[in-house]
């Protein structure tokens, strides 16, 4: 599989990164090899195999659906966190015209 | 007597329950140490002294009014900087995290901090725990304290060093690969990867949900098996921790090997191997079978394949994981003119190459088109690697192999490739990818010096039995006795 500047660019977006044009063409190339690596797998036969997205045997864990209040300081310590703030809000770019 | 830094996890608690040392004269011997070698070793990202010595000023207050309760009453614990110590920053060792505090505590540290343990910093690691060497980081490369010039090993290098160091006689790592097997066979120390499930992941920050456990760093098995005991246990706070029985490890460890099964994989002992490592590890197993164990010759034949599907599943997971990192709740962000390009910017500028690499391989595994071919043949491959060991389980008890195919290399000597770096987990990865347990435990040094370890593997909730194999190999070989000149 070649991957060309259009494949990254691509991921890229999905992925919301900006890079370089020297970085593009450094994991064009490392990503290359790798997924050539990672071909490998297609040696197998996985016809009728059940794929594993996890070891554990569980599927849903329910709770009860109850309300419960954080501590004002628990809200304040990760509202600390924010880049920018405006009260008990995150503030961000206008996103609607 | 020893001196303070010499003594194990055990050995402390019980001298300070019994009134011969104080909480604060073992945190200041640990914290004066740390000062020391810190320069020349760079494990830590942050050292705690403040709050160390606070709290161990507290513990002593409260054994004096009479309740000298808790398992690790007084006991320094390094804690990897991926996990959440209230009011203390986690980095996870990048630049978008590099001013967050966290607000609450993982639930290890809430869980250890009940027992008496004193935290006493935040370890460097590979940047959001992706790497082999802490080269990665995104602040500085931590040292091996056997030969300075090599790595310890990651992603919990820093972990790894300090415990190998005596700059804590037990710490906190996590393992999504080797993550704390591999620095602690390149360090010389015990580390455990827990079975999936064991540990809570709560306040760790994800890297591969799927994969990742918390583990323990110790200088002895028998601390090693005292560091599990306390931190695992269901929680509801994490679906995914098992609901168990909390056990009891230290008795039953104690017991003999003999008529123990283990099994040799056929595909662990391979070219590529450095023969000192073969060496080490065929003179383990002879030890083993000394002690009565009966060896048997296995295969896990799809081994070859683990580090293939490992490297899809991984950072997809990963790609999903760190779209968190977005410039807006927390974490760096750039400056700039809308949403979008804030949020591009953020993550270019925030994340550093080997994380940028692992974001672009899993988007690209998980984007329409090649979703079946990549992600969905890698989970298909991962099946037939847990059966492997299902299969494997039926023959032996344990499963012994290298825990890496060499010993520390030099700083520098894998970084610019990164497919070779990816090799150095062979022996590590199949075990996350089928969620059993294993521990790494010291079983000879190379010529020059270095340590070398011995991997055993185990049944899923099978601890016991990796840790009575191998404190029975620790009590006849005595290779964790030796320490690094520092």
């Amino acid at each position: 599989m070649k991957i060309t500047n259009k494949e990254v660019d691509y991921a890229a977006r999905l992925a919301r990164l900006e890079l370089s044009a020297e970085e593009k063409e450094k994991y064009s190339a490392q990503l290359e090899s790798i997924l050539k690596y990672i071909d490998k797998l297609n040696e197998l036969d996985t016809s009728g195999v059940k794929p594993t997205s996890h070891v554990m045997d569980i599927v849903n864990v329910w709770r009860k659906d109850i309300s419960a209040r954080s501590s004002e300081e628990l809200v304040e310590n990760i509202l600390a966190n924010a880049p920018e703030r405006s009260g008990n809000f995150y503030k961000v770019k206008k996103i609607i015209e | 007597m020893n001196n303070i830094i010499d003594l194990s996890a055990l050995e402390i608690s019980n001298k300070i329950r019994a009134g011969e040392l104080s909480a604060l004269e073992v945190t200041k011997a640990f914290i004066a140490r740390i000062n020391n070698l810190e320069k020349k070793l760079d494990a830590f990202n942050c050292v705690m002294e403040k709050e160390a010595l606070s709290r161990a000023g507290e513990i002593d207050a409260r054994i004096k009014a009479g309740d000298a309760s808790g398992e690790l009453l007084g006991v320094p614990v390094a804690v990897k900087d991926n996990l959440m110590i209230k009011g203390v920053k986690t980095t996870c060792s990048s630049k978008i995290l590099e001013n967050y505090t966290a607000p609450y505590n993982a639930t290890v540290i809430e869980k250890l901090e009940k027992e008496g343990a004193v935290f006493v910093g935040k370890t460097n690691l590979d940047e959001f725990a992706m790497g082999s060497s802490t080269e990665n980081s995104a602040f500085k490369t931590t040292k091996n304290p056997w030969d300075i010039q090599r790595v310890p090993g990651g992603s919990s290098g820093g972990s790894a060093c300090a415990v190998a160091a005596k700059m804590a006689p037990l710490a906190l790592g996590s393992d999504t690969g080797g993550s704390i097997r591999q620095p602690a066979s390149l360090c010389g120390v015990v580390g455990l990867k827990p079975t999936y499930g064991s540990v809570s992941r709560f306040g760790l920050v994800a890297f591969a949900s799927s994969l990742d456990q918390i583990g323990p760093f110790a200088r002895t098995v028998e601390d090693s098996a005292l560091l599990f005991k306390l931190i695992s246990g269901h929680d509801s706070k994490d679906s995914t921790s098992a609901k168990i029985e909390p056990r009891e490890f230290i008795g039953d460890m104690k017991k003999d090997i003999k008529g123990l099964r283990v099994g040799l994989p056929k595909e662990y002992f391979i070219d590529g191997v450095d023969k000192e490592v073969n060496d080490s590890v065929r003179a383990a197993l002879k030890v083993l079978e000394g002690l009565g164990a009966v060896i048997e010759e296995i295969s896990l034949p799809h081994t070859q394949y683990a580090t293939a599907v490992y490297y899809i599943i991984a950072p997809s997971e990963a790609s999903a994981n760190l779209a968190r990192y977005d410039g807006v709740k927390y974490g760096f962000r750039a400056q700039s003119g809308n949403l979008l390009e804030q949020y591009e910017k953020s993550r270019g500028q925030g994340f550093g190459p080997e994380v940028k690499r692992r974001i672009m391989l899993g988007t690209y595994a998980l984007s329409a088109g090649y979703y079946d071919a990549y992600y969905g043949k890698a989970q298909k491959v991962r099946t037939l690697i847990k059966q492997d060991f299902e299969n494997a389980f039926r023959k032996v008890d344990v499963i012994v192999t290298p825990t890496s195919p060499s010993a520390a290399f030099k700083a520098g000597e894998k970084s610019s490739n990164p497919l070779e770096m990816y090799l150095s987990d062979i022996f590590t990865i199949s075990c996350n990818l089928a969620g059993i347990p294993g521990i790494s435990i010291p079983c000879g040094f190379t010529a020059n010096k270095l340590p070398i370890g011995l991997q055993i593997l185990g049944k899923p909730f099978g601890e016991a039995e990796i840790l009575r194999t191998a404190y029975n190999y620790e009590r006849n070989c005595q290779w964790h006795a030796a320490s690094p000149n520092l």
